[in-house]
């Protein structure tokens, strides 16, 4: 464990990805209560056009992401509302034609090809250290944000209609949940690539909700899956020379997957003493 | 008394479709309003433009006598959706956790629960019996019991008019009785409610006004002249046949 420390690249990825795990996590559980959570796919596809633009025109791809993944998501909302699509028209429409445009420079400028394979799977080696600053930052904003509207954002995500008679800004709010995920799905992008960003959004937090205990607990257990995941996901792909998305995403799964399991046996279990016990 | 609501010719319309036309009301401090109508006759519109979600295209509301466009003060109206049936059977809330959003309105920044606020969620909670219940799940319990903590949730400000929208859909007969039982004892301590409902003969019992709309205004005055009315009409409502 202190062999992988000692590596610059191996520190700068276990900082931001413990942050960004923490970021994805808290951002999630809304997102997926809210039943948003494909949003952060879109924004991805979003952001792939932004990656592709900045390799282009010789920008930092992290910075052509981010501007393309924020006007992308202002896109969406006012798409929404100007035209009366439904939230998932919006969003397709406006990330299938960024990514189009990611694709045609690609194709157009050979050459930064392998550039753009590590945005869209990840690559802890490619972690510059201004983007890892600039990703520390938005990530700390991004937890900072929630941890301060955590509960108008609870609220919410109970029930829109009375959070907006008890004064609740819902519309602001649902507006910079979009703009956080953009945010967030950005500084994802090093860790596990746009391929696979949206996937630190939804998974600990439908682990979590497995789980089936108060919101706090819930949320909780959703930061600590994320942060478990990544961390052993870090740990396993050096030693074992893995893809680090890919393990971190499979860590993931089976977290999912044994506590649906375990979930599902114990609702069994507990009928069944019930129906004996009658 | 207090004009606690006042409408004033409201209108509104989905598209070139009439939902409310012409509305005009007054709802007293201390009045128990049935707001009754058949399907689609605005009652829920009506009811979205009280609570400032719609703006009507016409007229005007005012809510404790100040033009809704000013109002401000959310914490003196409780709202109780018809959401009982709607909860995600997932959604990782305790009772308590759901009891203490409807404080938000009052609460100041960083918005943590103090123990004066405590109090009033317990007391929220015990006043509709589900004081036992505040560390459960809300998704374990019964349509009943959850419709008991969303009024906990609207009381929990101690508001002075509890607005509910057909509150006992998807509840037992059972709990229904025991839930209108409910509202009329805080009516009688003197909470002015309006309570949107199609079971007008559940009713009966315990509001004092009704307001009958489609789309108009049909009638709004007491049960009595509601009945009387409907004699003259020489039909026999379900609604006169239950006030004792």
């Amino acid at each position: 464990m202190i062999e992988i420390l000692s590596y610059t690249f191996m520190q700068k990825a276990f900082i931001s990805g413990i942050v960004i795990a923490i970021a994805c996590s808290l951002l999630g559980m809304f997102l997926v209560l809210r039943k948003f959570s494909l949003i952060g796919d879109g924004i991805a596809h979003i952001s792939f056009g932004g990656v592709a633009t900045g390799l282009l025109f010789n920008i930092t791809p992290f910075i052509g992401a981010f501007l393309f993944g924020l006007i992308g998501s202002f896109g969406i909302l006012k798409l929404k509302e100007k035209s009366h699509l439904h939230g998932d028209t919006a969003i397709g429409i406006v990330s299938h034609a960024s990514l189009g445009i990611g694709i045609f420079i690609a194709s157009i400028a050979s050459g930064f090809n392998v550039d753009i394979l590590s945005y869209l799977f990840g690559s802890i080696l490619s972690i510059k250290t201004t983007e890892l600053v600039l990703s520390v930052i938005l990530a700390l904003t991004v937890i900072s944000f929630i941890l301060i509207y955590y509960k108008d954002l609870f609220y919410i995500s109970f029930d829109e209609e009375s959070a907006k008679v008890s004064g609740i800004k819902v519309d602001f709010l649902n507006s910079m949940l979009i703009v956080l995920t953009a945010i967030t799905i950005v500084c994802s992008m090093n860790i596990v690539g746009l391929m696979l960003a949206s996937s630190l959004i939804i998974l600990p937090s439908a682990s979590a909700l497995q789980i089936k205990t108060s919101f706090k607990k819930t949320l909780v257990y959703s930061v600590l899956i994320s942060v478990m995941s990544v961390v052993s996901g870090l740990v396993v792909a050096y030693y074992y020379d893995f893809a680090v998305s890919g393990t971190i995403v499979m860590i993931n799964a089976v977290i999912f997957l044994s506590l649906l399991i375990y979930n599902k046996l114990q609702s069994h279990y507990s009928a069944r003493r019930l129906s004996a016990s009658q | 008394m207090e004009n606690v609501l006042q409408l004033e010719k409201v209108s509104f319309s989905y598209g070139n479709s009439d939902a409310v036309k012409n509305i005009s009301l007054i709802v007293e401090e201390g009045d128990f309003v049935g707001l009754i109508g058949p399907n689609g006759s605005g009652k829920t519109t009506l009811l979205k433009i009280i609570l400032g979600i719609l703006t009507p295209q016409k007229g005007s509301v005012y809510l404790f006598e100040k033009n809704l466009k000013e109002f401000s003060e959310w914490c003196k109206i409780g709202y109780v959706p018809q959401k009982a049936t709607n909860i995600d059977k997932n959604f990782p809330a305790t009772v308590y956790e759901v009891v203490s959003m409807g404080l938000l309105p009052v609460l100041k920044f960083p918005k943590i629960i103090t123990k004066d606020d405590d109090n009033k969620i317990k007391n929220a909670l015990s006043v509709v019996k589900m004081d036992e219940y505040s560390q459960n799940r809300i998704t374990e319990l019964s349509g009943g019991q959850q419709q008991r903590v969303l009024i906990a949730k609207a009381l929990v400000t101690a508001p002075k008019i509890l607005i509910l929208d057909e509150p006992t859909t998807g509840v037992d007969q059972e709990n229904q009785k025991a839930f209108y039982d409910l509202l009329g004892k805080l009516n009688n301590k003197g909470m002015t409610i309006i309570l949107v409902s199609h079971d007008i003969g559940r009713i009966t019992q315990y509001v004092t006004k009704i307001a009958s709309i489609n789309q108009k205004l049909e009638f709004y005055g007491s049960h009595k002249e509601f009945c009387s009315r409907d004699k003259e009409h020489k039909h026999e409502h379900s609604l006169c046949l239950d006030k004792g």
